[in-house]
């Protein structure tokens, strides 16, 4: 590499010729392959400009103008973790650290994806394809590590963590974990994904979950996005869902000074469910995106997805989703609502919700709004005495309960409400605190 | 309310050729050579006698158009078109220089169209005629028929100059009012907003105008009749529109083609202008030509429609039936800038056998209190594709603006699409912006409860389609609603059983 | 007038009416009482014309005409009429325009002339009013934001205007209070006379005070297992379905709840 740091899509590619030998892989000769292909994608495609119909929204040359560091950082630092209530896997800039994890006896099999490579040809890159996305691309040609989680068939995997840290320094780290998930026929399990960093560091993380649920399994997936307010956060979730199986993803977009939240689920078998929620709390000089898209590829599929968005200070959201049914998705029961508050003059909101129908006996709606509090319930609470930092408060909190409420799995809905507490503290957005 | 029984009897006697407009007058034409060009540019603007400014206007739309493409972002496909293989002029070759000499198979094409026989005789030039109220006590319609290129006949002109108002073809209004044209001419629609918008600058040929002096409300609806006949035409009217303060007027477009395996391209710009305390009432049946069951022919439909609500308390109130054309490419907008001003919007887009619509609308709110409404029903049979589009843009300023908007999907058999895009974009916190949309079919039980009263399947479909369109019928004047309700029965042909 | 012979159906394959024959001959009120599940509403369908009720043997006539051959609107010209368990909802549909359209084409069929909006109007609400319903029922979307009550009352509403010649009343005293029990009855009484039938299907007996039957047949297991005069239904509310059920005697009383033994 060259002594000038060098930018956007460019240094990426760059990087990808410099580390062609030291990524995990290297040498073998199917994963140099699909790095390849992740780097031809990624050069034909760049960092997405808002010319691009599905960025039209969300400017990614704030990313791309970044010099950021060398994803493969030394793997000593010992930051402070918070306490694990379940078995938890912890990373460090993307990097798996045995040493911090605290997963014990499971009864399946939790791997570092670093390790487990050369057995994991044709997992990589089916469900999420580089030809399909840039940042999938970008993941593709530079993953150095991620989660490998395998539950057997019939099997109760319960709770697990997925810690994600950014370490304290100055390096401006770029990582691009590659997560697996497959649970197979029957089977369960609740995962809980934090993503967290320091407040003020500076860092790209870019996470690409491949998430595969058998027939008949049920996988319930808490997400707490609440990276460093300087941090990017551009990640990627595909889910693909068989018969009478079902995916429930809910999503708090919290943290990071840009966040793009991509969740794509496709119901592949009759009877398969999906539920995606998800809350976006956005303060003074963040924008955060939440894109979804349903897939109803087969009949008989329900789908529900609640997204509530909050914005404060001059901030930004943005929601996009999009449900497909497919000609022979018939009997499709899909639902969307997406609605979000503006709390500050300077807040902007963009919501393109979508519906793509090829199917005739379908039930499918979406709603959308997007406003300020309710002056008459702000007038109301006051006027039994609430002051009015409370009062909207009050009134905020009630505004996202409605999705948290929607989330079934208890561990994952404790997990939310606990983060979401921290996050409107923060914000002072809590109950009782600060003026507005 | 009670229209569906002679509905049906309509549809029953005009259904067994399929489309009722599909004739082709036979009358001598005068074509400008095919192809497009600057000097057809000229040739157009000096076949009008147009002063230079408006000749200048043209010729930098066209080098506008040149460097611009052809947009592909909506949700519609068709093969390239040839913008060198048309012709961008056709008219009439004896020129109806008063209304005596209007070709007497001009006369019959209105007859065949539906225009109401006291219009008939006026177009035939009949001393007097429609300038005494109708006998009948209905309110008169005052009609512009557009035939290819250019306005063959405006009735009732005589009546509405009393008034003050202006009723003619933007060709006569560029010779006696070019200072209202050249104010307002481009001042919604400029000549760069889009591909088709600047291509129809450059070459459009003819087209209504009207304005309405301030605190007039015009007596009477106006129309105007759209009709491409000639073989390998464009069609590009310019239509134009400005209300001045305190004025009302209620504007009623309906157009038809002949049946032909060729695409024809429609490429009209219509401009509206209200002033403080104005309203427009924009009414569109379009029955275009939509092709064969093969998806062989029809006209493809690319229109740009857009009104601005300049003063305070202005309305603009854009009103669409859209059950011809191959494709169609249409988004009736309202720039509401003027503080209070209501900006309307609903629609009925029915695609069956291969038509494709990608039709919505835009809102854009720039004044205080703001308010928007849209309401949207798209109905697919066939292999029809239809696609709400739409944009409800609050600006930062637009304290307390609203939008309401309501998109319906109706679906008939699973060889159709239906499919919602609507974009909100809202800067201001004080506005609201709320939106649902809906996608169902046909219930079985709905039907075999229709059928066990009696209805026939296909007049049981025809209720209940127009019964799921009644939000935007309702919109329509009286005289349209009718047609239009018949409208949406005969586009449905053949999509049931 | 109505002769059912051997009538076989089946829904998603499943057999529900076994061999059913039933004769109603012009002029008579015939009702048919049974237990749920017993093929009630399956047999009101059938006749009808419902999509996915299948014939798989036998027939029905009326009027000397193959029912099952006809589509089902060529059956409601013909005088068929069905009264809903559960009205349709028809959003958009003005309640006047869509019974003055099934009015004209009945008429039209007939050969009658039409009515226009003024003598259609005039009629229906002289009909309206003996059911105690008010104009603005008219205007609203037929059935949408109905009560119960007033849904029934607005299938009355329909008969009374239509004039068929075979009713076929589909529990339609499922859910009504007193009152309205007696609105329908009058509204059947009142078509009663030579060129009119009826089929009364329902659960109680109560109904069948006010409509008073010629015959009383008990459907169960998808054949008619007895039949009688009005006291036939009495009896059955004294003794329940017990022991009529497809032979294999159930210990249910007609009101579902258990018998004690």
């Amino acid at each position: 590499m060259t002594a000038v740091a060098s930018t956007g899509a460019a240094a990426f590619l760059g990087r990808h010729e410099g580390l062609r030998n030291r990524l995990p892989g290297a040498r073998v000769a199917w994963v140099e392959a699909l790095r390849e292909r992740g780097a031809s994608a990624f050069r034909a495609q760049g960092f997405p400009t808002r010319r691009v119909e599905a960025f039209k929204y969300t400017d990614l040359a704030g990313v791309a103008g970044q010099v950021f560091g060398e994803p493969l950082t030394s793997v000593d630092d010992a930051p402070a973790l918070p306490d694990a209530t379940h078995p938890r896997a912890v990373f460090v800039d993307g990097r798996f650290r045995p040493d911090l994890s605290t997963l014990g006896e499971l009864p399946f099999a939790v791997r570092s994806l670093a390790e487990a490579l050369p057995n994991l040809e044709g997992r990589i890159g089916a469900l999420a394809r580089p030809e399909d996305a840039a940042l999938v691309a970008l993941n593709t040609m530079l993953f150095e590590d991620g989660l490998v989680v395998d539950v057997p068939a019939g099997v109760d995997g319960g709770t697990i963590e997925l810690l994600s840290l950014a370490a304290e320094s100055e390096r401006a780290p770029a990582f691009h974990p590659r997560h697996l998930v497959r649970l197979g026929e029957g089977a369960t399990l609740t995962l809980i994904e934090t993503a967290e960093g320091p407040l003020n560091a500076r860092y790209l993380h870019n996470p690409v979950f491949e998430i595969e649920v058998a027939e008949g399994a049920r996988l319930s997936h808490g997400r707490v996005q609440q990276e460093g307010r300087e941090a990017f956060f551009l990640s990627t979730v595909r889910a693909r869902v068989a018969a009478r199986a079902t995916y429930d993803n809910f999503t708090l977009n919290a943290g990071a000074r840009l966040s793009r939240n991509e969740i794509h689920v496709a119901l592949t078998g009759p009877e398969a469910q999906a539920h995606m929620n998800g809350a976006q709390l956005a303060g003074d000089g963040q924008h955060l995106d939440t894109t979804t898209s349903l897939d109803h590829a087969a009949p008989n599929c329900a789908s529900r997805q609640t997204y509530k968005t909050v914005l404060s200070g001059r901030s930004r959201g943005v929601f996009q989703g999009k449900i497909h049914v497919h000609q022979v998705a018939q009997k499709t029961d899909g639902y969307q609502m997406n609605q979000a508050l503006l709390l500050s003059e300077e807040a902007e909101m963009d919501s393109k919700p979508q519906l793509e129908i090829y199917a005739d006996d379908v039930k499918c709606s979406h709603g959308a709004t997007v406003g300020a509090l309710d002056a008459d319930q702000l007038f109301f609470l006051r006027s039994r005495g609430i002051p009015e930092p409370q009062a909207r408060a009050i009134l905020v909190g009630a505004f996202l309960t409605e999705a948290v409420e929607a989330v079934a799995e208890e561990d994952v809905r404790a997990a939310l409400s606990r983060a979401l507490d921290a996050m409107r503290a923060r914000q002072g957005l809590a109950a009782g605190l600060e003026e507005a | 309310m009670p229209a569906v029984t002679e509905t049906i009897e309509t549809v029953q006697a005009v259904t067994e050729g399929g489309y009722k407009w599909g004739f082709e007058t036979d009358i001598e034409m005068e074509f400008a050579p095919k192809g497009l060009n600057e000097d057809i540019v000229r040739f157009i603007s000096k076949k009008k006698n147009e002063p230079a400014w408006l000749l200048e206007w043209r010729l930098k739309a066209f080098a506008m158009w040149q460097k611009m493409e052809e947009p592909r972002w909506a949700a519609v496909t068709y093969s390239p078109i040839d913008y060198q293989d048309s012709h961008y002029y056709a008219a009439p070759k004896a020129g109806p220089k008063s209304l005596d000499e209007v070709d007497p198979e001009l006369l019959k094409t209105y007859a065949k169209l539906g225009i109401p026989l006291k219009e008939q005789a006026i177009l035939a030039g009949v001393e007097g005629a429609g300038e005494s109220p109708s006998d009948s006590g209905r309110m008169p319609i005052a009609v512009d028929a557009v035939f290819d290129s250019v306005s063959v006949a405006t009735t009732f002109k005589h009546r509405l100059e009393k008034d003050g108002i202006i009723f003619c073809s933007i060709s006569e209004a560029v010779q006696e009012h070019p200072e209202l044209v050249r104010q307002y001419l481009g001042s919604v629609v400029p000549q760069g907003d889009n591909y088709f918008a600047a291509l129809n600058s450059a070459v459009f040929t003819d087209g209504s105008f009207v304005y309405i002096p301030r605190g007039v409300r015009c007596p009477m609806e106006l129309s105007t009749y759209f009709r491409i006949n000639a073989k390998s035409t464009g069609q590009f009217e310019r239509t134009l529109i400005i209300a001045d303060a305190g004025s009302h007027v209620s504007y009623l477009e309906g157009c038809t083609a002949p049946m032909r395996d060729e695409n024809q391209l429609h490429a009209a710009v219509v401009e509206l202008v209200a002033m403080d305390d104005a309203t427009i009432k924009y009414s569109t049946v379009q029955n275009w030509y939509p092709g064969d069951a093969e998806g062989r022919g029809g006209i493809y439909n690319f229109v740009t429609k857009r009104g601005a609500c300049r003063g305070a308390r202005s309305k603009i109130s854009w009103t669409q039936v859209e059950t011809g054309s191959a494709i169609t490419w249409k988004y009736p907008s309202c720039i509401l800038q003027g503080d209070d001003s209501v900006g309307e919007f609903y629609s009925v887009a029915i695609t069956n056998n291969r038509q494709q619509a990608d039709t919505g609308t835009k809102m854009f709110h720039i004044g205080r209190n703001t308010r928007s409404t849209i309401v949207s029903k798209g109905i697919s049979a066939g292999r029809g594709q239809n696609t709400y589009r739409g944009l409800v843009k609050i600006s930062p300023k637009a304290h307390g603006a609203r939008n309401f908007t309501q998109c319906d999907s109706l679906l008939i058999g699973d060889q159709c699409g239906a499919h919602t895009v609507p974009y909100i974009e809202n800067r201001c916190m004080s506005a609201k912006v709320e939106h649902e949309a809906t996608t169902s079919r046909i219930a079985e039980d709905q039907l075999f409860y229709c059928r066990q009263r009696g209805l026939p399947e296909e007049e049981a479909v025809g209720m209940i389609v127009n019964g799921f369109a009644r939000e935007v019928l309702k919109e329509l004047p009286m005289e349209f609603a009718v047609e239009a309700q018949k409208l949406l029965q005969i586009s449905l042909e053949g999509s049931v059983g | 007038m109505l002769k059912i012979e051997n009538l076989h159906a089946a829904v998603d394959g499943k057999p529900i009416l076994k061999g059913l024959s039933l004769e109603i001959a012009p002029g008579e009120v015939h009702a048919i009482m049974g237990p749920n599940g017993s093929g009630k509403s399956t047999l009101s369908y059938v006749l009808a014309g419902r999509e996915g009720y299948e014939v798989t043997e036998g027939s029905a006539t009326f009027a000397g005409q193959d029912l099952l051959a006809m589509e089902p609107e060529e059956r409601a010209v013909l005088g068929v009429f069905l009264a809903f368990q559960a009205p349709v909802e028809l959003p958009g549909v003005g309640n006047a325009n869509f019974l003055r359209t099934a009015l004209n084409a009945l008429r039209r069929a007939k050969g009658e002339a039409e009515l226009d909006a003024m003598q259609f109007l005039k009629l229906a609400r002289t009909r309206m009013k003996t059911l105690g319903m008010t104009d603005e029922m008219l205007k609203r979307s037929v059935n949408v934001g109905f009560s119960g009550g007033e849904k029934k009352r607005n299938e009355m509403l329909q008969m009374s205007m239509l004039q068929p010649r075979l009713a076929l009343l589909d529990e339609t005293d499922s859910g009504l209070d007193i009152d309205a029990l007696k609105l329908v009855a009058d509204a059947v009484n009142a078509l009663r006379g030579p060129d009119f039938s009826a089929l009364v299907i329902t659960h109680y007996q109560r109904l069948l005070t006010h409509i008073v039957p010629d015959r009383v047949h008990v459907l169960a297991g998808g054949v008619i297992v007895r039949s009688g005069g009005p006291e036939l239904a009495q009896e059955l509310e004294a003794s329940g379905y017990a022991g009529v059920q497809d032979g294999t005697p159930s210990k249910r009383s007609f009101d579902g709840s258990p018998v004690a033994a």
